[in-house]
């Protein structure tokens, strides 16, 4: 999810657009020599469309002669990918160790309650999806929450609306880092 | 960057780098790993080297990014060299200020680091307390290393372990040394580095050998691998090289998780510069050695960290683990034989050829050579990376380094080795760490997350946290692992809302047992002790949540209520607070928490700055 997050500042293709055979064809042309197969590619159509559309899914199977299972298995194996189209905000905290002892649980809850969804949903309007991971590896400065690529640091529970506030007004800095990599 | 054709020219190089290199300008070092750039490194670059080109400052002052120094609680931080004096928390405003006592040779008292006792400015970073007990063999290459460099890393002793070894010219002498050093695994099993590169070594060379660097740092609570990759990139290159040499292996694999995108930037970086030196590739500097490192991202799976679920991954298929034997080392990536190595294991490498082993040797203790990164963190003062020898004392790390316990509160235990591991209580805070000790005592050493627990930390919480990560991580390829860790989950579920029974207890013993007994990889063989280990310390707040349904720490949402005390000022930041609506009084009288309503988010609690509020 964080490959997404990396690119979420970026321009993406529409959820409901159809999907490109021929880009899904050229990313797995991308990856024939790389080391990684499959996960790889399926990392590259998430960041590209946001999601892995069935269609896409079918014509990787289709291209690499894998059967369409094993294409499925390998999306739905991994945490990272996604089978349904994320909103226009992504929201992940982390529910890393070091996080849950210092109240993680109870800025999660404030989301779900705030946002009135569990994690994996997104809201109707489609502003916001919101995720969990296991550990963003910034333990010391835990809870975290990652809104768009930007990173905060110490959230407490009624931290949340003003950091929702602030995704929605699109007031959220990038850090350097998210912004090169994806 | 021309490509270096021989020994020699790289010896050429480094004469080059060092005679242009520079100790006496004053250098603002700022770490830039991700937990500073999370707290805002990245304005203090900018502000700094904006300042510099302003005044005009450029010969005078330099500026140097590196990675994550480890003390990420004072974050961002500046260390100026060559006096080593450390600001800690800077923001723009003193970045402004601390460039302008840079260049005038000064020094700013108020935005020194204070000493907890003596609330005395600490000058140099060497004083302050959590970088003095350490040793920190690794994480100071970290202070001197632009990891978006080559050049930085050469000119600090970079690549001249792998010059000595080329040099030398034996194989065998090369593992031998690695024997010598003692050095053992630091993914947490401790399997002698050494030996495991003798196998290697051993395996026919006909259709190619692998070396994978294991960067999938999966346990929660642990990143002292994505500060030495972010960090430090080159020096797992050069520890990797030494492996090839060693053991005849002719590719390298890196497999990085997805959630580190600024390790994985920099590691991008580093081989794209090693590959353009001709530091990998074929014949590298001429001698007839041919490696190549590729990167492979992971996708968020636990399991992956296991070393065959790693290699079907690496392959792109479904990480899940196989039956060993065949070891990897055998059949590994595409049935050829394999050797798998953490991150922190590759660092300490070139460390070893640089020192030469028996020097190396004489860190730490018997059986347990070298130093140990540890990230330090949960509910303690100085939380960060720590390196320490191994053999040093929980309580050296918890009080001398990490400060003790944030506020009046008492540290109950310590959790080491993340969801295979367990939690060790303060009563046994004596125990040295190393590989043995904390396996006898019911944890283990794992890759080295620390976490700190507190009288508000609960037990019975924090073994339904690891058991609910282990059933959503557990592959389901073993029928005990898949349902084990779901009932067990079940089972800690019904303790935290106070509707467990004694039997159910006696269940939970039972089916940690079966699980650890039953399953195939190490992840359903480790899963229990969570559980295990809380039992054996803590069985008492088991007891309470089950025979009085009472969370004595404060946690279980179901057996706790909120309510406000007489410390109450009526300053009606919590009223405002609370979205529920739960919080009713007038201005500057004691107000009230209707349990009905209380949704028990916790957030009355801390906006409240009198401590009026009660959890029992």
């Amino acid at each position: 999810m964080i490959q997404d997050i990396a690119a979420s500042g970026k321009q993406q293709v529409s959820p409901h657009e159809t999907v490109d055979s021929k880009g899904i064809v050229r990313i797995l042309n991308g990856h024939r020599q790389q080391r990684g197969g499959l996960i790889s590619v399926l990392g590259e159509i998430q960041s590209q469309y946001g999601y892995l559309p069935e269609d896409a899914l079918r014509v990787v199977a289709d291209e690499t002669g894998n059967s369409l299972v094993d294409v499925y298995g390998v999306a739905t194996f991994y945490r990272s990918f996604r089978l349904q189209p994320r909103g226009k905000h992504l929201i992940c905290v982390c529910l890393g160790t070091a996080c849950h002892v210092r109240g993680a649980p109870m800025v999660v809850e404030e989301f779900e309650r705030r946002l009135a969804i569990q994690p994996g949903q997104t809201t109707p309007d489609r502003e916001f999806t919101l995720e969990t991971v296991n550990c963003l590896g910034a333990c010391a400065l835990g809870p975290i929450v990652v809104v768009d690529g930007c990173y905060f640091p110490g959230v407490r529970a009624q931290d949340v609306g003003q950091i929702l506030e602030k995704a929605r007004l699109e007031r959220v800095e990038v850090p350097s880092m998210v912004a090169a990599s994806g | 960057m021309a490509s270096l054709n021989s020994i020699h020219h790289l010896k050429a190089f480094l004469g080059r780098l060092l005679g242009q290199r520079d100790l006496n300008t004053s250098t603002l070092v700022i770490p830039a790993g991700t937990c500073g750039r999370a707290s805002g490194a990245d304005l203090l670059i900018e502000t700094a080297r904006q300042e510099i080109l302003d005044r005009g400052l450029s010969e005078k002052v330099l500026v140097r990014t590196t990675g994550c120094h480890g003390f990420c609680e004072m974050e961002p931080s500046v260390l100026v060299e060559p006096d080593r004096t450390f600001y800690p928390k800077a923001d723009a405003d003193s970045m402004v200020r601390i460039v302008d006592a840079v260049a005038r040779g000064d020094v700013l008292e108020d935005l020194l680091f204070k000493s907890p006792e003596t609330a005395q400015p600490i000058r140099s970073a060497d004083d302050v307390p959590f970088f003095k007990g350490q040793n920190r063999t690794i994480l100071s290459h970290n202070e001197r290393v632009d990891p978006t460099s080559v050049e930085t890393y050469i000119e600090n002793g970079g690549y001249s372990a792998m010059v000595s070894v080329l040099e030398q010219g034996d194989p065998r002498w090369v593992v031998e040394e690695v024997k010598r050093s003692g050095l053992r695994g630091r993914g947490g099993a401790g399997f002698p580095t050494g030996l495991k590169w003798e196998l290697l070594a051993k395996q026919p060379n006909g259709n190619g050998k692998f070396l994978v660097c294991n960067a999938d740092e999966g346990d929660p609570g642990a990143y002292m691998d994505r500060s030495v990759l972010e960090g430090n990139p080159h020096s797992i290159i050069e520890g990797m090289l030494i492996g090839a040499f060693a053991t005849g292996a002719t590719e390298g694999i890196v497999y990085v998780r997805t959630e580190y995108p600024l390790a994985i930037l920099n590691l991008k970086m580093a081989l794209r510069q090693a590959y353009e030196l001709g530091l990998l590739g074929d014949n590298i500097l001429r001698t007839g050695l041919s490696f190549g490192i590729s990167l492979v991202k992971g996708a968020g799976a636990f399991v992956c960290g296991e070393e065959t679920a790693m290699i079907r991954s690496i392959e792109g298929k479904m990480g899940e683990p196989r039956q060993r034997p065949p070891f990897p080392v055998k059949r590994g990536i595409e049935g050829k034989p394999t050797l798998i190595n953490n991150v922190e294991t590759w660092a300490n490498i070139p460390i070893i050829f640089r020192m030469g082993s028996e020097e190396y040797a004489k860190t730490g203790t018997n059986g347990n050579s070298g130093t140990k990164i540890f990230s330090l963190v949960g509910k303690v003062k100085n939380t960060g990376l720590v390196e320490v020898p191994m053999g040093i004392t929980i309580k050296e790390i918890v009080y001398d380094i990490g400060g003790g316990p944030v506020g009046k509160v008492r540290i109950k235990a310590i959790q080491t080795g993340g969801p295979s591991g367990g939690c060790i209580p303060a009563e046994r805070f004596d125990l040295p760490i190393d590989y043995d000790s904390l396996t006898q005592a019911g944890s283990m050493m794992g890759s080295g997350g620390m976490i700190v627990m507190d009288e508000n930390t609960c037990m019975v919480d924090v073994a339904r946290y690891f058991m609910n990560f282990l059933k959503d991580e557990s592959c389901g390829k073993c029928f005990t692992c898949r349902k084990g860790t779901q009932r067990m989950f079940e089972l800690l579920d019904d303790f935290s809302k106070g509707k467990g029974t004694l039997a159910q207890l006696d269940l939970l013993e039972e089916l940690a047992q079966v699980v650890k007994d039953t399953t195939m990889c190490g992840l359903g063989q480790t899963a229990p002790n969570p559980v295990l280990s809380t039992l054996r310390y803590f069985r008492n707040e088991y007891l309470e949540h089950i025979e009085k349904a009472r969370c004595p720490a404060g946690v279980c949402k179901e057996l706790i209520t909120y309510s406000i005390n007489d410390k109450c000022v009526g300053c009606q930041a919590c009223l405002k607070a609370c979205a529920a609506g739960a919080i009713t009084g007038e201005k500057k009288r004691q107000h009230v928490i209707n349990p009905e309503l209380c949704i028990k988010c916790g957030v009355c609690k801390s906006v409240c700055k009198v401590e009026a509020i009660d959890v029992a």
